[in-house]
């Protein structure tokens, strides 16, 4: 009886043995896609924003149309802009046009917040309220904007805008405000969601597939591999500001 | 009943005074209803826009914020430096120091989109962010100043204000290098992004500030009937001659060194020549009404002897710095960003385009609402605080040289 006792629990042992081995060896191997997986979904609402990513851009000025402005127009829909342009208007993506002034060369593209990793308007925001996520995205804290506009004067791309008048009609995702600067966040309630931002989507949508969005920090993302495979460029790279928004074809 | 609120027996007459309170009260009173008017509508009333972000607001509140650290400058000269006949001016500079930042700030605040987040603004601190530590800088030069002044009038704690004094003058440095590196550090923008900026603002502080002082010292000696002694009037209008002087040589420094860089040629194209009212502010604001004319006055003969030559060309030296402060802050924005450089640029945001700016009414309302504030401080303390400088003559002869 003992005798058989002391099989039992042996046989017990190895059994468990080699589950702990077959879990062991299961979760080598899936563990990778988890991590994976978990780096290219969503995030849970509760979790914070991770610097294991790092959200960019990557423009092909050769695919973005003359007089398209499909991205534009996706970007006042998604965020509750009228898509007005007078002077005091806001805007967060433009198409701009520039000519070389010795060639005559052309390019289209759009023009919008670079998202840097050294973002000037963050430097010089007196209350913080200028901020950027730890993915990347630069973003202003809309409880503590003074509307000071200094974040205007430091921006080097014109991508920032003050609301110059009450606004109504607002999208629920996309607190705006009299008196407060606010520019291009890369969609980060669509993000957030495991979106791309409206203005990439809608470039899709109308088939030429100009504004690649992604994790810059994943190798194996599509806006990696493309911005190793080919020349790309940043918009006033001499200010050292290490863009998340890349232009190719300039 | 006004004189029971008069300490000081050279005070002037209750009338003016009352009438003088009643118009600064006016203009304050404006000021403020267009305050709440915008704070109601939004900045889509002034002429303000996504290009021009800072606007002629701006203009007054920096001019007088500058003007304010330079004021000091005379108490400065007293305390740190020891000299005799600037030691009598000190508490009129103090106060004035004291006045003109109060009414600087206030225009800023006034201006903000949410000016209702000032608590904000004050508990929420970015240190990198230049804009924060002028505010830290502000609040401490109430504080300092406000000590320094309580140290240079009450008797007992006199030997105070040496030490005091000392703390305030580099506070002061501190400030000015803070204000004028709110634009030199501006790494975009082709009219700023430059180390000049501190100690330019410095200098430009000292002129303005002693030009505002020989203004409120000239009224004052007028309304008590009072002659200036021609040695002190010759000394002020020497002293701002030299700062004048060397506000044009550091201008003149920045915009040559902007003519060497071939990158920076469009712009001095735009500023001074073909920019349209900032060439024209230049030139003959900052420039000749500013600087070349005050000079030329300062050294005629006539003004050794002639006050109002001295008032004059005080008056002309503030008239230029608000052009010279139009022409930095406005005309800084309005030249375009350059984003390609080597490429022309065109968009429905006005890239490539110089920056259109036509104030309104409602934005000089705002900034002469901060002159308001200066003058209604200055005119009430003036009469309830013994500020007017008591010159000691004797000593003076005595010690000529000091």
């Amino acid at each position: 009886m003992h005798e058989h006792e002391t099989q039992e629990s042996t046989q017990m042992e190895d059994r468990r043995a080699f589950l702990k081995a077959g879990a062991v060896a299961a979760g080598a191997a899936v563990a990778p896609g988890v991590l994976l997986y978990g780096v290219a979904q969503a995030r849970a609402p509760e979790d914070a924003a991770s610097d294991k990513v790092r959200w960019g851009m990557l423009i092909d000025t050769r695919k973005c149309a003359s007089g398209c402005d499909e991205c534009v127009t996706a970007c006042n829909t998604e965020n509750g802009l009228e898509g007005k342009t007078g002077p005091q208007d806001s805007q967060w993506i433009r198409k701009l046009n520039i000519r070389n002034l010795q060639t005559g060369a052309e390019h289209n593209l759009p023009m919008l917040c670079q998202h840097c990793e050294h973002p000037p308007c963050v430097d010089v925001c007196p209350t913080g309220a200028s901020m950027r996520r730890a993915d990347g995205i630069v973003l202003v804290d809309r409880h503590i904007c003074i509307g000071c506009r200094y974040c205007m004067m430091a921006c080097p791309y014109k991508a920032r805008s003050f609301v110059h008048e009450p606004l109504t009609d607002q999208n629920p995702d996309v607190p705006r405000g009299k008196g407060c600067v606010e520019s291009c966040t890369f969609c980060v309630q669509r993000v957030d969601r495991d979106e791309q931002p409206a203005c990439v989507e809608a470039c899709n949508a109308s088939g030429h597939q100009a504004m690649l969005f992604g994790d810059l920090n994943n190798p194996e993302s599509d806006i990696a591999r493309a911005l190793r495979t080919y020349a790309s460029t940043e918009v006033r790279g001499d200010l050292g500001l290490n863009t998340g928004v890349r232009y190719q074809g300039i | 009943m006004a004189n029971t609120v008069c300490l000081s027996r050279d005070c002037g007459k209750s009338s003016e005074f009352w009438t003088l309170l009643a118009l600064g009260g006016l203009v304050l009173l404006g000021s403020l209803a267009t305050f709440f008017y915008l704070e109601h509508y939004g900045h889509v009333k002034t002429g303000m826009n996504n290009q021009i972000v800072w606007g002629v607001p701006h203009v007054f509140a920096v001019f007088l914020i500058v003007a304010a650290s330079g004021v000091l400058n005379v108490a400065s000269i007293g305390s740190v430096f020891g000299k005799k006949m600037y030691k009598a001016r000190a508490p009129l500079s103090g106060m004035l120091a004291l006045a003109m930042l109060a009414g600087g700030l206030a225009v800023l605040v006034l201006d903000l989109g949410r000016p209702d987040r000032l608590i904000v603004a004050m508990t929420h601190y970015n240190f990198k962010s230049i804009f924060a530590w002028n505010m830290i800088f502000y609040n401490g030069f109430f504080a300092i100043v406000g000590l320094y002044l309580i140290a240079l009038m009450d008797k007992r704690l006199n030997p105070w204000s040496k030490p005091v004094g000392l703390v305030a003058f580099l506070w002061r440095i501190a400030l000015t290098t803070a204000t004028g590196s709110i634009f030199g550090f501006l790494v975009a923008r082709a009219g700023y992004n430059s180390a000049l900026y501190a100690p330019m603002f410095i200098i430009y502080s000292f002129g303005y500030g002693l030009a505002v002082f020989i203004l409120v010292q000239s009224v004052m000696y007028k309304w008590n009937n009072i002659e200036v002694d021609e040695r002190i009037l010759c000394r002020l209008k020497n002293l701002l001659a030299i700062f004048v002087a060397a506000g044009l040589y550091f201008t003149a420094v920045l915009h040559l060194t902007n003519l060497y860089f071939a990158k920076q040629w469009e712009f001095e194209r735009f500023i001074l020549l073909d920019g349209g009212i900032y060439p024209l502010l230049f030139w003959g604001g900052q420039v000749i009404l500013g600087g070349i004319l005050p000079l030329m006055i300062i050294f005629s003969p006539q003004a050794r002897t002639n006050p109002a030559l001295v008032f004059l060309a005080a008056l002309l030296v503030i008239v230029g710095g608000h052009a010279q402060m139009y022409v930095t802050i406005v005309g800084g924005q309005a030249f375009p960003l350059d984003l390609f450089p080597g490429y022309a640029e065109s968009s429905s945001f006005y890239d490539g385009v110089v920056a259109a700016y036509t104030p309104s009414i409602l934005e000089f309302m705002l900034g002469l609402g901060g002159l308001a504030i200066a003058f209604l401080i200055t005119t009430v303390a003036v009469r309830v605080l013994k500020f007017l400088p008591q010159d000691d003559f004797k000593d003076m002869e005595l010690n000529d040289d000091r």
